[in-house]
């Protein structure tokens, strides 16, 4: 399978993960120097069209893009002739007949970049974040995260807890955990899982308390409170913080050397307690840093329309006649 | 198919020669002596200067650089598998940098190892020395100093230093077995 599009971390194997992972380890060191542009994507134009407000993933992406000298556009929903009635498609294929080599997507319905990239033959797409589908580039940012804190994930037990039924990155982390091979425990009140969350191969609690030990990574998500408030699914924020968030007491009951992740933004005294998201377990910061290496790992790979990693030369050496 | 070209004999004196000219030119100077190897062979061979300078008393100053992400070519062949992340931990702007290759040959590694250096700072010079010059420029660089000099018959020729741990080798085969 050639690599076009990032629809999902489902599309990929465990090679091209990993690959991923690896690329975007060595671009870290990019960002730490006092002059934080290399000419890789140079002369490459990205698009990024945001449907869904992100501050960011988008910012991501665009210093992502910019550290590797492509030239970066912004296009939000508000500015966009979608608000003038064009359609989707429209919209996309206007942007798409100025030849950008890549259009990164944010929208809210799942499968946006699948239509989008069958009606766009040239332009690679990136997905960053369709509905409650995937986010491919947070869990890659995510694993090179666990790569840095725990060595290798397999085997490792992950739980995530929160609004798992609205969250493209819970299911992401579910579809990985099966790639991968780590254990996933999904907490969160039944209102917020989707149906038959257990098909996806993980343990499905309903109190947190239970499923804490053991734990080795503890991934909070975001009360989406802009999502909740018209549904009666959520009881109030005190009592959701008291059953759900993680605090000094929980946290003890984890394994010793259990980091704590959160995908951002995140919501101080609700789903985690302040002293825990600054303190020695969180990873929380690491994934902002770890998040624009991966993009530029991610942004590499689509202007490289060779990439394919069973192609990958297994000798090290085989490299062109530089 | 492989043809050895050179020993590990050959290899050392040629290492020993390349430290002490590195060693020469830096002169009496108090200053650390900047080496920067180039990802992978470059850097091995770095390594063996750097332990061949420091027994002779002189202070080195180490730093690798991985050229993946500066190659022109990254369109024809993409990014190398195995990326390593460049290693400049000490300041080189105003420095003397000593940059170290295996084998030079087209001149555009070198090209783009410059280019990276620049994105580190200004330094005061660059030097190249290289342990294999195997001729094929395509570019206007040359080594200022290289310990063996060796020019295949044609480019497909693949010249390879094999650094096992304490065997070092050079070898030529087709391209199509490298």
């Amino acid at each position: 399978m050639k690599l076009q599009h990032l629809f999902g971390i489902a599309q990929l194997n465990k090679e091209q993960i990993h690959y991923l992972i690896n690329m975007g380890d060595a671009f870290i060191e990019l960002s730490k120097r006092p002059i934080k542009k290399a000419p890789t994507l140079r002369g490459k134009t990205i698009i990024n069209l945001f449907f869904e407000n992100s501050t960011r993933t988008r910012t991501s992406f665009e210093i992502a893009g910019k550290r590797l000298s492509a030239d970066v556009i912004n296009i939000s929903a508000s500015t966009s002739a979608t608000s003038k009635g064009e359609t989707l498609l429209d919209t996309a294929q206007t942007l798409a007949a100025m030849q950008p080599h890549v259009l990164v997507i944010r929208h809210s319905l799942a499968g946006t970049c699948e239509f989008l990239a069958e009606h766009l033959r040239e332009t690679a797409i990136v997905n960053a974040g369709d509905g409650a589908h995937e986010h491919p580039t947070q869990i890659l940012t995510d694993l090179l995260t666990l790569k840095h804190s725990i060595g290798d994930v397999a085997g490792k037990t992950m739980t995530i807890v929160g609004d798992i039924s609205h969250s493209r990155v819970a299911r992401s982390h579910l579809l990985a955990a099966k790639i991968l091979g780590y254990h996933v425990r999904v907490v969160a009140p039944k209102t917020l899982l989707p149906s038959k969350v257990e098909n996806y191969g993980c343990e499905v609690f309903h109190d947190f308390d239970a499923a804490i030990a053991g734990s080795d990574i503890l991934y909070m998500l975001r009360v989406q409170t802009e999502r909740l408030t018209s549904n009666c699914c959520f009881p109030s924020i005190r009592e959701y913080h008291e059953a759900y968030g993680l605090n000094k007491k929980r946290l003890a009951r984890a394994n010793a050397d259990c980091v704590v992740m959160h995908p951002g933004p995140m919501n101080r005294g609700v789903e985690i307690a302040s002293d825990i998201a600054d303190g020695a377990h969180s990873r929380i910061l690491n994934q902002v840093e770890h998040g624009v290496a991966v993009r530029m790992a991610v942004l590499t790979a689509m202007c490289d329309l060779r990439f394919n990693a069973h192609d990958l030369p297994s000798n090290p050496d085989k490299r062109g006649t530089l | 198919m492989n043809n050895l070209l050179f020993t590990h004999d050959a290899v050392m004196q040629a290492l020993d020669r390349m430290a002490e000219h590195i060693q020469s030119a830096h002169g009496k100077s108090d200053a650390p002596i900047c080496l920067i190897g180039i990802h992978t062979g470059g850097a091995n061979v770095a390594d063996a200067l750097q332990t061949r300078l420091e027994q002779a008393g002189a202070t080195v100053m180490r730093g690798n650089l991985d050229i993946s992400f500066y190659r022109d070519d990254l369109d024809l062949n993409g990014p190398h598998p195995q990326i390593h992340s460049s290693d400049l931990s000490f300041d080189i702007n105003n420095q003397p940098l000593w940059l170290i290759d295996d084998v030079l040959f087209t001149g555009r590694t070198i090209r783009a190892a410059m280019g990276e250096l620049f994105d580190f700072g200004r330094p005061e010079s660059i030097s190249l020395v290289v342990l294999l010059d195997r001729g094929g420029r395509e570019l206007p660089i040359q080594a200022d100093f290289s310990g063996l000099y060796h020019q295949p018959e044609s480019k497909q020729q693949s010249i390879k230093l094999l650094a096992h741990a304490d065997h070092w080798t050079i070898i030529e085969q087709p391209r199509s077995l490298a």
